[in-house]
């Protein structure tokens, strides 16, 4: 979120005050301290944010991002460099007030960790003998311009196909908005179940990988007993632009992606394609819907495809970035545009990835692409484990849908295989007292 | 498999007779012997018979005569069947001692352990009604009567190895693989307190990487296995994650070897029953609360049971996980008493909750009579929910020594 749009979250930040810092122990100037560069003083942290913006998003200060707001944080907020996501699963056995307890004690770790502030009780207890409570690696790290974007699950309202569960065992069924229907198998789908689904999630991204990591960990460990930790990424590189004052990345195949996302300038296309509306349930309104794709790369085979072979794969020049139709990489692209080359066959060639994916192309579908690269370690073939984990928002899954079906003819798939997929979705933002998905409970 | 409920008031101790154990989980904070309510008990080498399985709650004495030709032991234990709350040893055969109890309503056991070695005989329910009693808890006490369980758990563990053992040296490799997971179940009930004996723990429980890595030789329960298991250790050891192993000791063992082998484990685990009834075998209340914790970190941890790695070729790592967790309820339980006393009800409920959650789902894997199965036959996601069990077990755990140990 950025005050540029929301100019009263700002306000009421800094009207908030921390308990935490407020009180003068060592774990509340701990805390304070941690807070690093996001400002020693209340509201510090939002006038960083304020800073930051100015200075032109993503850069070393140690901005803090505001928590609260009409929409959570980490969707329009400029994409930050760093991402750990996870995806949980409820504890078998668990119920309803397991579930709100649990959104309860993630909201209020929330609130603390994108402040750069300690979870709990801090690093050092008052007793030695008990464990702290913050896991400790990020503190004097600062805020990092720190975002925590929660989803939920369908199978939170459904139940577990083929377990012993309840059907409802949350008793929030009713609530169930009409869009959210599972994804459907896609052509290519090398899907993994154990990088897969997760009644809940959790997307952290940060200017520090320490940062993003140090939130899962201490949101799993407070989880303990309730959620439990079923996959995660670390992801470096963004992947795309959320703001007009970033440039446009790269992804792993040395290729700008991204250019024609939706930023979070463009507040009437935000409320068309991003933002759910008054056709769902009120708990939804301001939220969307998240789909992460775990996509490989086979970087080896691509790294040995020629220059025009790769252009033409993508439909975009390699180092401007431009459409093949001409122009510079905001250029329009001209799909009827005839190749130099040979006239009967298009510039942009009709299976290249930027045409199939293209909003002219998908009846004006658009969504807010925010991925990132990431690389595994790598196999016992001297292959990397690289890809992109792609991550995008919208206002209705059939958006995703819709364009990944359309990339069925991709020339890109000879060298991608999708092996991770999830979809949630993502309640609207927390107001201050309130809790996480709050209305989803009243 | 215990079954688990939260017992309260429990018990103080006096074990009345020269040479006894002294067990005073609580004290009473009234004078004890006043309206002492006399149970008989008479132990023979094949039976333990109470003369009744109920009574009020207050002060009780077991009068344990011993008509059998064995020295034997009167043990009374916690709902869990394990916990031991009171214990009198040395009853030699012709004589009658004394067990001196206060006893909080609740479900116990008794039994008799004749020979003072292997699993006890004539083990029952014994019920307790009525109001609770106000006790406090002593920290020696305590600390006693985990030592008493430690102690207990050798002294079944011998006879378990012996058995295991005599099959495997007689070449009935079906027995002695049926026999494996069982003859292990004590020593991994205590694991954390065998560890202590620096030398010993490698020797009976090593597994195949760790005695290479620290250039001993390699034997114990795991040797046993790769032996009784062999086809899977040679698949096992041939994956490219393993390849780099020495493969010479991957064939058959002769007769001889296997002598060897097994003698060399029963030496060690009746050495470790030795350590443990030494009069200088001790231990502090945070090697309890710590070795409960402990024991659910050998669960967890990269070469434990969670991973399959612990059996790696019998893949009977259930009963290792079980076997753990009933080590940590012991402990806790055995703790109980002084973490209430500290204000720890709420921590003590949640834990309660968390074992029988873990009890209930390993439950739904076996148990140690009707067999567990495989670990290699437990999925993914199934072995992610076990953790997800363990891991709410463990947090509260890790809280357990602050509420226990007074800093």
């Amino acid at each position: 979120m950025t005050a540029h749009e929301q100019p009263d979250e700002i306000g009421q930040t800094t009207e908030e005050s921390d308990p935490g810092a407020l009180r003068p122990s060592r774990r509340g100037l701990l805390g304070l301290l941690g807070a690093g560069a996001a400002g020693l003083a209340l509201g510090g942290g939002a006038a960083t944010a304020l800073a930051a913006q100015a200075g032109g998003g993503s850069g070393p200060e140690s901005g803090a991002v505001p928590f609260h707001g009409a929409h959570q944080a980490g969707i329009v907020t400029p994409a930050q460099d760093r991402l750990h996501f996870a995806a949980f699963n409820m504890v078998s056995g668990t119920a309803r007030d397991d579930l709100i307890a649990l959104l309860r004690d993630w909201t209020e770790a929330a609130e603390r960790l994108v402040r750069g502030q300690e979870v709990g009780t801090g690093l050092e207890p008052d007793n030695p003998l008990l464990p702290p409570d913050d896991t400790g690696e990020a503190a004097s790290l600062g805020a990092g311009n720190l975002t925590l974007t929660f989803g939920l699950g369908r199978q939170l309202f459904t139940a577990r196909t083929g377990a012993a569960d309840p059907e409802d065992p949350f008793v929030i069924r009713s609530r169930l908005p009409r869009a959210f229907e599972p994804l459907p198998s896609f052509a290519f789908d090398l899907l993994d179940a154990t990088q897969s689904g997760g009644d809940l999630c959790v997307q952290a991204c940060a200017d520090d990988p320490q940062i993003a990591v140090h939130a899962i960990r201490n949101l799993a460990r407070i989880a303990a007993g309730r959620a439990h930790l079923s996959w995660s990424q670390l992801g470096f590189g963004r992947t795309a632009s959320t703001s007009r004052r970033q440039d446009t990345p790269r992804n792993l195949f040395g290729f700008k992606d991204g250019t024609a996302n939706i930023m979070a300038e463009d507040e009437a296309s935000l409320a068309e394609h991003i933002w759910v509306g008054t056709e769902a349930p009120d708990w939804m309104r301001g939220g969307s819907y998240l789909v992460a794709r775990k996509i490989q790369m086979t970087i080896e085979s691509w790294d040995r495809a020629s220059l025009g072979e790769q252009e033409r794969i993508i439909g975009r020049t390699k180092r401007e970035g431009g459409p093949l139709s001409g122009g510079h990489e905001f250029a329009a692209p001209d799909f009827a545009a005839p190749s130099a080359e040979n006239a009967a066959h298009p510039a942009i060639d009709i299976a290249a990835h930027m045409r199939l994916a293209h909003p002219n192309q998908n009846g004006g579908a658009r969504m807010l692409r925010r991925g990132y690269n990431y690389v595994d370690g790598s196999n016992g073939l001297g292959q990397l484990g690289a890809g992109l984990f792609f991550i995008s928002f919208q206002r209705d899954p059939q958006t995703f849908v819709r364009v990944q079906q359309s990339l069925r003819a991709d020339l890109l798939n000879e060298y991608i295989r999708h092996i991770g997929s999830g979809l949630w979705a993502i309640p609207s933002g927390v107001q201050s007292g309130d809790f996480l998905a709050q209305a989803l409970f009243e | 498999m215990p079954t688990i409920s939260t017992r309260r008031g429990i018990v103080a101790v006096t074990a009345i007779g020269a040479a006894s154990l002294a067990l005073t989980a609580c004290v009473p904070n009234a004078g004890t012997g006043a309206n002492a309510q006399s149970i008989a008990v008479t132990a023979s080498d094949t039976a333990c018979e109470v003369e009744t399985a109920q009574a009020q709650s207050g002060t009780l004495t077991f009068t344990v005569q011993n008509n059998g030709s064995k020295v034997t032991e009167f043990y009374l234990l916690g709902s869990n069947e394990l916990t031991i709350l009171g214990e009198v040893e040395n009853i030699a055969p012709g004589t009658s001692r004394n067990l001196t109890v206060q006893l909080g309503p609740g479900d116990y056991f008794t039994s008799c352990k004749p020979g003072m070695v292997g699993a006890g005989v004539g083990q029952a329910a014994f019920a307790v009604t009525g109001d609770a009693v106000a006790t406090t808890p002593e920290e020696d006490a305590v600390v006693a009567q985990y030592i008493s369980y430690v102690k207990a758990q050798t002294e079944e563990l011998v006879p378990q190895v012996e058995a295991f053992v005599a099959a495997y040296q007689a070449g009935d490799d079906a027995t002695a693989r049926t026999l494996f997971p069982i003859a292990r179940i004590n020593y991994e009930r205590i694991e954390p307190t065998a560890e202590q004996f620096g030398d010993l723990d490698p020797k009976i429980d090593y597994r195949k990487p760790g005695a290479i890595e620290e250039g001993l030789p390699f034997t114990g329960f795991h040797r046993i296995e790769q032996d009784l298991w062999l086809d899977e250790a040679i698949a096992n050891y041939s994956t490219p994650e393993k390849d780099h192993y020495p493969k010479d000791d991957l064939k058959p063992l002769t007769p001889e070897e296997r002598t060897e082998l097994g003698e060399q484990l029963l030496a060690d685990v009746n050495e470790l029953k030795d350590e443990v009834a030494s009069p200088d075998f001790t231990l502090t209340l945070a090697d309890i609360t710590e070795g409960a914790k402990g024991l659910l970190d050998e669960v967890a941890a990269p070469d434990g049971k969670l991973t399959g790695e612990e059996n790696e070729f019998a893949h009977t790592d259930l009963y290792d996980f079980t076997a753990n967790v009933e080590g940590a309820q012991v402990a806790f339980d055995t703790v109980r008493g002084l973490l209430e006393a500290n204000g720890g009800e709420d921590l003590a409920q949640e834990l309660d909750t968390r074992f029988a959650d873990m009890f209930a789902l390993l439950e739904s894997y076996g148990s140690y009579d009707a067999g567990f199965v495989f670990y290699d036959t437990v999925g993914q996601q199934q072995r992610n929910e076990l953790a997800a069990k363990l891991t709410a077990l463990s947090e509260p755990m890790s809280k357990l020594t602050a509420g226990v140990v007074q800093g």
